[in-house]
């Protein structure tokens, strides 16, 4: 079999659309099919769109271990995270207005608790173990009188770890505090039961896992009951939380990718658990290569590896072939290396030299193979070109040099 | 971000790679970067008893702009006096190579490699007397 290049291995970026997911999606827009406003009650057009979106819904609930009547449709996790912070620390703003969350969240979570705090919130950032991994201890003890939500996510976009939400949300349960989980990288990946998971708000994305982009989810306890005061105001859809006009073709999407997600998930994951050792174990022999993140509390899909000594977007230019991302925000015109991996206190040059390979539904050994013989390559090369290289094979500890910082 | 051709010549084609001995009183050895904003160049020149580079060597660390930036340095001052080689500006490696803005600071650090390489070299004949 030939190999089609380039290979495509930032599935924690976006996933392709499922052929199974685009078919049903196609059945709702033309005037032959399911095109229908939803909201509409006064004729049949209405009423089959309803009953699409219910479906769904219901598929969602399923994979997740919901009620349905509990899923909130959104425009995606970054807008779940935002009802879901921001709604609920307004709704219950009279019990305080501290937050906690985890300095390696995403920025969806970040940038709402900032927000939050231009309005008189105060937010706690806590820093994870260099393993990425939440501290139980350390959470509980951040938790105060006053703090009205935690936000934890389930599992980590850049390194793939898997917080232990189960006793984080019991520690917020016992002490009264709403907690929010963004699962945007976890559904298909992990399971997931909210029947009994102490988890009050949850963020999902249908595009990380074989559905659309443009829709999500987010997940709103009804017992005990928790409430969130809307963002978006208009027509009083989805029970007040969420106005706008439901986007049938979208909706039927998500609720068709999370039925599948929930029907081979054991399967797949198994299967990406084989590339992912095979990718790792045609590399880990290399000098300086390290493994960012736990490798046992992660998710199989995601292997973020540091080169030591080698710059993220050089390696990324060597690996045209092949589509992954740098950890290192380099890419995007700021000279910051990334903040999660900052945050687990990797060193400048390992967070400068990270790569993430994000493993999915389509990848294949040959492709897996074809990686590691490239990466080998790029690696040797860009080395023989690394002035750091040479010191380090000189003995020279690069800690202790002082650099002309420009 | 989409290089330019010219970046991806010399990134694949690295001219001039490699190491001379820093101890030689003829070489002069410039260093300038940091690991911590991704981006370490080191530039040797080579000068000859006729005051002229004879000679260039470059290794970098840095994204691919750094190091074709690096490795255009080495052609440009082979064969000039060190004061042709001090007025080399990053404008004109940046023109060449058709830097975006934000690659800019490939071309300063590159300018910078050649000021650094320029003064160890002096430095060492000064010492000399």
């Amino acid at each position: 079999m030939t190999l089609k290049l380039p290979i495509y291995l930032d599935y924690s970026a976006t996933t392709p659309v499922d052929e199974r997911v685009a078919e049903k999606m196609c059945d709702c827009l033309t005037r032959e099919g399911v095109f229908g406003n939803p909201a509409s009650r006064s004729h049949s057009f209405g009423w089959k769109a309803e009953k699409a979106v219910e479906e769904a819904r219901e598929q969602v609930a399923a994979l997740v271990g919901a009620d349905p009547k509990e899923i909130v449709w959104t425009s995606g996790a970054t807008e779940s995270n935002n009802l879901a912070i921001k709604g609920a620390a307004q709704f219950y703003k009279k019990k305080g207005r501290h937050i906690v969350t985890i300095s390696t969240e995403h920025k969806a979570v970040i940038d709402t608790c900032r927000a939050l705090e231009r309005e008189g919130y105060e937010v706690t950032y806590l820093d994870p173990e260099s393993n990425g991994l939440v501290d139980v201890d350390k959470f509980a003890a951040a938790l105060r009188e006053d703090t009205v939500l935690a936000s934890v996510m389930f599992v980590n976009n850049e390194i793939g770890v898997i917080q232990d939400i189960e006793k984080l949300g019991a520690i917020c349960r016992a002490k009264g505090v709403i907690f929010h989980v963004d699962a945007a990288q976890a559904t298909g990946k992990v399971a997931i039961d909210l029947e009994n998971l102490p988890v009050d708000l949850m963020s999902f994305s249908a595009h990380k896992t074989y559905g659309p982009k443009g829709i999500g989810a987010l997940y709103v306890r009804r017992k005990p009951r928790v409430r969130v005061e809307a963002q978006m105001h208009g027509g009083g859809h989805e029970r007040g939380m969420r106005s706008g006009t439901l986007a049938v073709h979208q909706i039927v999407g998500m609720g068709e990718a999370f039925r599948i997600a929930g029907q081979e998930m054991a399967a797949e994951n198994e299967r990406i658990r084989m590339l992912r050792d095979r990718l790792w174990n045609g590399i880990k022999d290399m000098e300086e290569v390290y493994v960012n993140g736990d490798l046992t509390h992660r998710v199989p899909h995601n292997l973020n590896v540091s080169f030591n000594f080698v710059e993220g977007e050089s390696l990324i230019m060597a690996l045209k072939d092949i589509a992954v991302s740098s950890g290192s925000a380099c890419t995007s015109a700021s000279l910051e290396p990334s903040y999660v991996l900052r945050a687990l206190g990797r060193s400048d040059e390992l967070a400068h030299s990270s790569i993430r390979f994000s493993i999915g539904r389509y990848t294949t050994a040959e492709e897996i193979d074809y990686t590691i013989d490239l990466i080998r390559k790029a690696v040797g090369k860009l080395r023989d070109l690394s002035p750091l290289w040479e010191m380090y094979k000189d003995g020279i500890d690069l800690s202790k040099v002082e650099w002309v910082h420009h | 971000m989409a290089y330019t051709d010219k970046v991806i010549d010399h990134y694949e084609n690295p001219r001039n790679v490699g190491s001379l001995d820093k101890d030689d009183p003829s070489v002069g050895t410039g260093m300038v970067g940091a690991p911590a904003c991704g981006d370490v160049m080191r530039l040797q020149i080579k000068v000859n008893e006729q005051g002229i580079i004879e000679d260039a060597k470059f290794k970098t660390y840095g994204c691919g702009s750094a190091i074709a930036s690096s490795s255009l340095v080495t052609e440009m001052v082979k064969g000039k006096t060190l004061e042709e080689a001090k007025q080399i500006r990053n404008k004109d490696i940046a023109e060449e190579l058709e830097l975006p803005p934000v690659k800019i600071h490939c071309s300063v650090l590159a300018e910078d490699a050649i000021a650094a390489a320029i003064a160890d070299y002096q430095s060492k004949h000064q010492q000399q007397g």
